[in-house]
């Protein structure tokens, strides 16, 4: 590969490349279900090329292969020199990039066992073991598991001297139980929805689930909300299951600080950012209680935003966010560092693949953990509901305004979980909400969540994020909104 | 052994761009799996055989930031064997790769338990002929594409406004075969403009997709949208509730894009359709219908399924009552009804879903529509859609890049951004009026062929900040 990597960049050079970077990488990726007692997808898949980007006349290039010939290559290369020659036909301004080191490494993400190495009976024997115990409670209608698998190799060359091969191996598992009756579907999803968590793990993921213990209550839940009350349109205290305020974080915080948004490069599709270059260092974002890291390195945990390097060749970083509640930084890369009076980028260029450009992602956005524990935190709330698992998200395009169902609540009275309740919602204004958190809970039960199906950027790009959260308690919240009948 | 050609190159303008594989070259790939496959043991194997050249010029603050090209070509495998059926993927073309990846789908097909729905594999299919490959497009270069971009751009200049957006192009195949004989394959080529003009604090967008490049006006989509990005400069706010809305398409198109799996046979069999128990009755309006046409002159898309059955013509709605319903083989005969060529790619969970919705429009037209208003919203665009309530079909989202107020048949300013949650069922009961259906591009949802639509009683739950 690196011969490849090389000859791409000496014929970029030769076409009058002043700088350019290549990414190989080979994708290896392994999809199971079950539905109903069957096995719906089995599949595997790999796709292996070449992307190459450039910057010449000033401007960016960008094109990509998957015919590995020396040949084919250098076609590509020449090709991405004269895209770019083409983008500076429209160039606003010469691109700048901030410095960074050359560095020569090699990393592979820790894993205990090789999902790959695992038996399919295996796997396939518990997907279908646990949609067996779902299907076995009265009034489910639709049972659903899932497991997926990736090993991602890259390859990654730059004209300034980086060398960096990278390894990440990702697993994924959930489970989740449908029940439909009397013209009301309700759904019940573990350990997350939307296909479960997702980390940078082997398959030790996906037996510290523990989807035999937990399915048959999951299925109980799903057939149990037709009879819960349902939730009461009101201002009142909300408390956050860590799978749903990951989410929170994600889509409240996560997108905001995008550098690339708030610079209107994604205005067309994805949005902007109501946090405008004047607010950083100024805007209260949160209460005092509130820190928030974008955090790449190992050390934070095994995410879907863990790495070594990013896809520009900087190294993983951890970048305070939000401190005591004051807004502190942004996600940036080469191009944008300095406009945020940065004289690095804070590592936070990823691609989906091969035949993609790199483009400013979410690494681990996490919310630290706080000081309570989470059976403190339920007998401190006399009145309350708590919500678990996402069922549905949404928020405008510069994320100021945002509502967010899940699939189950729970009334909190005199500090005990009383009731269940269906239909859950809430909604409202991103820093308004980030202000009225007045808890967190402790390290015991923060989790880094993945985020998998992340989208961004034309042409579309899917990307894995990580958010760490323990449960969190938020005031005078707006709740009820979407299921209103008025 | 190398069995596809490299890429072949030839001139055209400054540089170069890539030609698809040819027909031949195509049935060469699939022919070689077949016969590779006969010696692993595969009791049938089926080939599909995926190629795309895309390329996409993306701009901002009125200059290209980002301009990329892709080439890629797949072959994906599934062999089935004693009521066993898996796939697997590569995209390497050598004979050692294609013989690994046949390996590889018979060893995740030998690991699974005997599937009892699983069906022989279809034999010869015939096929109405679709042309939709526009030889103007695919011969479009970035240097094209950068041209009608500084146009737009240096509009907004010239006009204090600031553009940001995408011109693509490009061209795929996909062809299918199988061991008992079925081949099917189709290509088409594809170009879009999409443009968001800004004017602090406003902005709003325009987008055009098309099959031929000559369809699209990058001129005129960039001066429509940076009228009304002018025109919402100075917003009101106003109370959420339910308010008569004039949907211009793309709003359209995005909402009634999450009905299309509801339309799945296994999603009704599944109980997690809006349509269970539904069938047949006056569930919409009864100026609402409903069809899936593959063939429809503004429909693009291949006109065979996964397995290589033909797509059939199905109505779907009939004056606002869910008539029929979009069947795989598999779901056909759970259903005893005939496949009607919606199938996905086995194996799989999700069984089938109408991809070519064209909707049966009116006669009206988006002034005649402002004009015949009191008071109501002139919506551009919805935004981040999502699924509040899946048997109501409650969808929640935004409004976005363009909201304005109507009053006494004209517009007279723009207003705040609401979020809605409206039920797309009560909706499709509410609409009074309807442009003719036309192409439609939005962000959330993939092409179809809808109107515009003016509806009562929308129901917009809050405001945002701006």
């Amino acid at each position: 590969m690196w011969d490849l990597c090389t000859n791409a960049l000496d014929t970029a050079k030769l076409h009058g490349a002043s700088y350019g970077d290549v990414r190989a990488m080979h994708l290896r990726q392994r999809d199971l279900t079950a539905k109903n007692g069957q096995v719906g997808t089995l599949a595997q898949s790999e796709s292996i090329g070449i992307g190459v980007r450039v910057l010449a006349s000033g401007a960016w290039g960008f094109a990509s292969t998957d015919r590995l010939t020396r040949e084919s290559v250098a076609a590509c290369a020449a090709q991405a020199v004269a895209i770019a020659k083409a983008s500076a036909l429209a160039k606003r301004s010469k691109v700048v990039l901030a410095p960074e080191k050359a560095y020569v490494d090699s990393w592979q993400s820790p894993f205990r066992k090789d999902p790959f190495e695992i038996p399919l009976e295996t796997q396939l024997a518990l997907l279908l073991a646990a949609d067996g115990e779902m299907r076995k409670v009265k009034g489910v209608t639709l049972t659903e598991t899932n497991m997926q698998f990736r090993k991602i190799d890259s390859w990654f060359e730059s004209s300034i001297g980086s060398r960096i091969h990278q390894r990440k191996v990702i697993s994924g598992c959930g489970i989740a139980a449908t029940s439909f009756q009397g013209g009301e579907i309700q759904k019940r999803s573990y350990p997350n929805s939307f296909g479960g968590q997702h980390a940078l793990e082997g398959y030790e993921l996906v037996e510290s689930l523990g989807l035999m213990k937990q399915a048959e209550r999951v299925a109980e839940e799903a057939a149990a909300l037709h009879a819960a009350a349902p939730c009461p349109e009101k201002f009142g205290t909300l408390i956050l299951a860590g799978n749903q305020l990951g989410l929170q974080i994600h889509e409240s915080i996560g997108h905001p600080i995008e550098l690339d948004r708030v610079l209107g490069q994604e205005a067309n599709f994805a949005g902007t950012s109501f946090l405008t270059l004047d607010q950083l260092n100024k805007l209260k974002y949160a209460s005092t209680i509130v820190n928030v890291v974008a955090d790449a390195r190992l050390d934070h945990g095994r995410g879907l935003g863990t790495f070594a390097y990013d896809d520009e060749g900087v190294p993983a970083q951890c970048t305070d966010i939000i401190k005591e509640g004051k807004f502190r930084g942004y996600l940036s890369n080469r191009e944008t560092a300095h406009l945020i009076g940065l004289d690095r980028s804070s590592g936070t260029m990823r691609t989906e693949s091969w035949n993609r450009l790199p483009i400013i992602r979410m690494t681990n956005v996490s919310l630290l953990p706080g000081s309570w524990d989470y059976d403190d935190l339920l007998a401190d709330t006399p009145d309350g509901i708590l919500m678990d698992t996402n069922r549905s998200w949404s928020i405008d395009d510069r994320r100021y305004q945002f509502q967010f169902s899940t699939e189950v609540g729970w009334e909190i009275k005199g500090g005990k979980k009383v009731r269940m309740l269906k239909n859950p919602s809430y909604s409202g204004i991103t820093t308004e909400f980030w202000n009225s958190c007045d808890a967190i809970c402790k390290f015991d039960d923060w989790t880094l969540w993945g985020t998998p199906n992340c989208g961004k950027g034309q042409p579309m790009q899917t990307m894995g994020t990580g958010h760490g959260a323990a449960p969190a308690r938020f005031r005078n919240v707006r709740i009820g909104t979407a299921f209103s009948k008025q | 052994m190398t069995i596809a050609p490299s890429a072949r190159r030839k001139s055209g303008g400054k540089t170069e761009r890539a030609e698809l594989l040819s027909p031949r070259e195509l049935q060469g790939i699939i022919e070689t799996v077949l016969r590779l496959a006969k010696s692993t043991g595969a009791a049938e194997t089926e080939v599909h055989v995926d190629e795309v050249a895309d390329a996409l010029t993306r701009f901002a603050n009125n200059g290209i930031h980002q301009n990329v090209f892709e080439r890629v070509v797949t072959v994906s495998i599934r062999a089935a064997t004693g009521g066993r059926t898996a796939r697997a993927t590569t995209n390497r073309l050598d004979e050692d790769s294609l013989r690994a990846t046949i390996e590889a789908s018979l060893s995740l097909a030998h690991s699974r338990p005997r599937d009892p729905r699983l069906l022989a594999m279809p034999g010869k299919q015939r096929y109405h002929t679709v042309s939709r490959f526009v030889r103007a497009t695919a011969a479009v270069t970035p240097e094209d594409r950068a041209r009608a971009v500084r146009i737009a751009c240096d509009l907004a200049a010239r006009k204090g406004q600031v553009a940001a957006g995408i011109f693509s192009s490009g061209m795929s195949q996909t062809a299918v075969g199988n061991s008992r004989g079925l081949f099917a394959a189709y290509n088409e080529t594809h170009s879009q403009f999409s443009i968001t003009m800004q004017e602090d604090p406003a902005a709003s967008w325009a987008k055009a997709d098309s099959p031929d490049v000559r369809d699209i006006r990058p001129q005129k989509l960039a001066k429509r949208a940076g009228e009304k990005a002018h025109l919402a400069v100075k917003t009101k706010e106003l109370a959420p509730g339910r308010h008569t809305v004039i949907l211009e398409p793309a709003a359209v198109l995005d909402l009634v894009g999450f009905l299309f799996y509801d339309f799945a046979a296994t999603a009704v069999q599944d109980q997690r359709s809006c349509l269970n128990h539904r069938m047949g009755k006056q569930l919409f309006g009864k100026n609402i219908s409903i069809v899936d046409d593959v063939f429809h002159p503004l429909q693009k898309g291949a006109p065979f399924d996964g397995e290589g059955i033909p797509r059939q013509k199905v109505l779907l709605v009939d004056k606002g009552v869910p008539k029929d319903l979009v069947y795989s083989r598999t779901s056909a005969k759970a259903a005893r009804k005939k496949p009607t060529g919606h199938g996905f790619a086995l194996p799989n969970e999700y069984g089938e879903a109408p991809m070519n919705l064209v909707f049966i429009g009116g006669d009206s037209s988006v002034e005649k529509m402002v004009a015949s208003t009191d008071r109501g919203l002139l919506v551009t665009r919805l935004w981040y859609i999502r699924e509040v309530d899946p048997y109501e079909k409650v969808m929640t989202g935004m409004t976005r890049d363009g909201l304005f107020l109507v009053e006494n048949g004209k517009v007279t300013s723009a207003v705040k951004n609401f979020r809605f949650n409206q039920s797309l069922i009560d909706m499709l009961k509410n609409v009074e009026l309807m442009t003719p259906a036309a192409r439609t591009t939005g962000e959330e949802s993939f092409e179809m062929v809808v109107p515009a639509m003016k509806v009562r009683d929308f129901h917009f739950s809050e405001v945002t900040k701006f």
